[in-house]
């Protein structure tokens, strides 16, 4: 029997950044321009044209915030299992697998110590691309763990939320992680912990519902979509059209739930003031 | 079955059962119904072998038909039941005052306590008063505030569970229904007074979770609490939710109380009256009144540091996950 190490992180980014061949055209999605891939990367997967904030897998994300090769990543062997044999159209380990191979992630969620301007942290960075960044067993110990680890360093700890919420295929499983997670950030919260939540596109369901509304201060990506019920959801509700930049970033921000609307290029140098202004 | 907005109602699977017990009130309404007490005996014998057999082998989605049958208790029935000298407590001091969570002092037994629940509303006029049991951000605020409430005076909580979900609407959002629900649960895993939880109903999502966060937590034998409702979970999982895919998300989701029993995600299960609830709410309540008064005495004497630290190490020890090393293919 023979396990594959587990790779480094300077294989796993290397790896990410040739997933994308050179000389790609990238379309973006906002104001529709063709952009140059080697430029967007430049500008932090923003377009240059509007303004757009793309969506960051883990591994991106990671390399867009903290300082170059300063990512130590920790839990990278937690991986689900399938406590209640789920199958709906496909079986729950078959989405796993597929979402393995797409994403290259183990799971929803990268968790490590970092700096971030010099600064020490402790991180962890949620995957949209891995079954809509769903938050089961495995999402919610790594935050767990994540965070007891920023507690027995004093460190901040950050997290950059993009999920569509609970992980259904674990049902009750992943309902329970939306306690956990709150129970742990309380703890930390009362030993005087800094955790910075920042809500990137999108960040609804019980994540939006447990962590991610749980910091001491919130940043928002520009135009990130945030709530507790997806849009569709709440249109069918109320049976109307929802208005033009409802539950986006700056609309939490007038509804007071958010502290400050941030642009990626400017995330380093406002979580690094943050960290400052708090002494930690 | 008549409800109390005196319409009739009848879960397919109650029909057979219903037609022996119009039966059994006829007899009964017969003017020598004294000189029917054999027919009415085997008659009565037949019911409760029906019931016996249906009620024991219902499938998850029938559980679930069962949870929002009409008739079936709810929080203000419960109260009404269980509960002596209730003082209700209304809003949250902030916003408004969500019917669709109630909240007050009340006796249950010897002890004085404090309880919250969802309300679904009983009415029309009601049901739509409460949205149906999903509560806003000021619901779960003012349930919140009356916890904190009971702590200071160091009464025990109970919480009675039965929403289909939190409200998923516009001026939910605005006001802040994620972050109340948050909030609820990081502030009720470190309450110094013991907290129980009972699902009466439907346990939907965060919207339940966001008061059941306790030191013990119950659910009604027919009672279902899960991440997502089971038409929610067909919708997205299997595109469409009809008969079939609710039953089939109903049977994946493993929402019974038996299966969450089994999954070490609740406590107790609290055993029914024949034939659910609503066959005889007396007795429901007797069953449930029976289970506080149990799990408080379990949790009157324990220091409250003690168990918050209990409460919290139980919610944190929940899930399931492995390791690359268990699974060496998936490296
Ligand atoms: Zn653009």
């Amino acid at each position: 029997m023979s396990t594959k190490p587990p790779q480094t992180w300077a294989e796993i980014s290397e790896a990410a950044k040739r997933a994308v061949p050179d000389g790609t055209w990238i379309h973006c999605p906002a104001c529709n321009a063709s952009l140059f891939h080697r430029a967007l990367e430049a500008n932090l997967w923003v377009c240059p044209e509007c303004g757009h904030h793309f969506r960051l897998d883990a591994v991106r994300r990671i390399e867009t915030l903290v300082d170059p090769d300063s990512f130590e990543p920790m839990d990278e062997d937690l991986q689900a299992v399938d406590p209640l044999s789920f199958v709906d159209l496909k079986a729950y380990p078959d989405r796993i697998k597929q979402a393995r191979a797409k994403t290259g992630q183990r799971d929803a969620v990268r968790t490590g110590h970092a700096y971030i301007h010099g600064r020490r942290v402790v991180l962890a960075a949620m995957d949209f691309s891995f079954l809509g960044g769903s938050m089961g067993s495995v999402v919610g110990e790594k935050i767990a763990r994540a965070c007891e680890a920023a507690e027995a360093g004093d460190l901040p700890f950050i997290i950059v939320s993009a999920s569509g919420g609970a992980r259904m295929m674990e049902s009750g499983f992943s309902l329970m992680q939306m306690a956990k997670t709150s129970a742990v950030l309380s703890r930390f919260h009362e030993m005087g912990g800094l955790y910075i939540s920042l809500l990137a596109d999108p960040t609804t369901g019980g994540v939006t519902a447990s962590f991610a509304m749980l910091g001491d201060v919130i940043l928002a990506e520009p135009g990130a979509l945030i709530g507790f019920a997806g849009p569709r959801v709440i249109e069918q509700t109320i049976r109307q059209k929802l208005p033009e930049g409802f539950q986006r970033a700056e609309f939490l921000q007038d509804c007071g739930f958010v502290d400050r609307v941030v642009a990626r290029g400017d995330l380093r140098a406002e979580i690094s003031a943050i960290i400052d202004y708090t002494g930690k | 079955m008549t409800t109390a907005a005196g319409y009739r109602f009848s879960l397919p699977f109650d029909e057979p059962v219903e037609q022996l017990e119009d039966q059994i009130a006829a007899l009964r309404a017969l003017p020598d119904a004294d000189r029917m007490g054999e027919e009415l005996t085997q008659l009565e014998t037949g019911r409760d072998a029906m019931l016996r057999k249906i009620y024991s082998s219902l499938s998850a989605w029938d559980t679930v038909r069962v949870s929002r049958h009409p008739s079936r208790p709810q929080t203000r029935d419960y109260i009404k039941m269980i509960c002596r000298d209730f003082r209700e407590l209304h809003g949250d001091r902030q916003f408004g005052d969500d019917p669709a969570i109630v909240c007050g002092f009340g006796r249950i037994g010897q002890r004085k306590v404090m309880i919250v629940g969802h309300q679904k509303g009983s009415t029309t006029q009601e049901k739509i008063r409460c949205h149906f049991g999903c509560a806003h951000p000021e619901g779960y605020r003012k349930a919140l505030h009356k916890m904190q409430l009971a702590e200071k005076f160091r009464l025990p909580i109970v919480c009675l569970v039965d929403t289909p979900g939190a409200y998923p609407g516009m001026k939910a959002e605005e006001r802040g229904q994620a972050e109340a629900i948050a909030f609820n649960l990081r502030e009720m895993s470190r309450l110094e007074t013991p907290i129980v939880s009972c699902v009466i109903g439907e346990g939907g999502s965060g919207g339940a979770l966001g008061i059941a966060v306790a030191d013990r937590v119950a659910m009604l034998e027919y009672s279902w609490y899960s991440v997502i409702s089971p038409e929610g979970c067909a919708a997205i999982l299997w595109k469409v939710a009809n008969d079939e895919t609710n039953r089939s998300a109903a049977d994946a989701l493993h929402l019974t109380a038996a299966q969450n029993l089994k999954n070490g995600l609740i406590d107790d299960v609290v055993p029914e009256p024949l034939g659910g609830a609503h066959r005889a709410p007396d007795r429901a309540g007797e069953a449930l009144a029976a289970w506080i008064d149990r799990s408080l005495g379990e949790l009157e004497d324990v220091p409250p540091v003690t168990l918050r630290r209990h409460r919290y190490d139980k919610f944190r020890a929940m899930g399931r996950v492995g390791t690359v090393q268990d699974d060496p293919e998936s490296a």
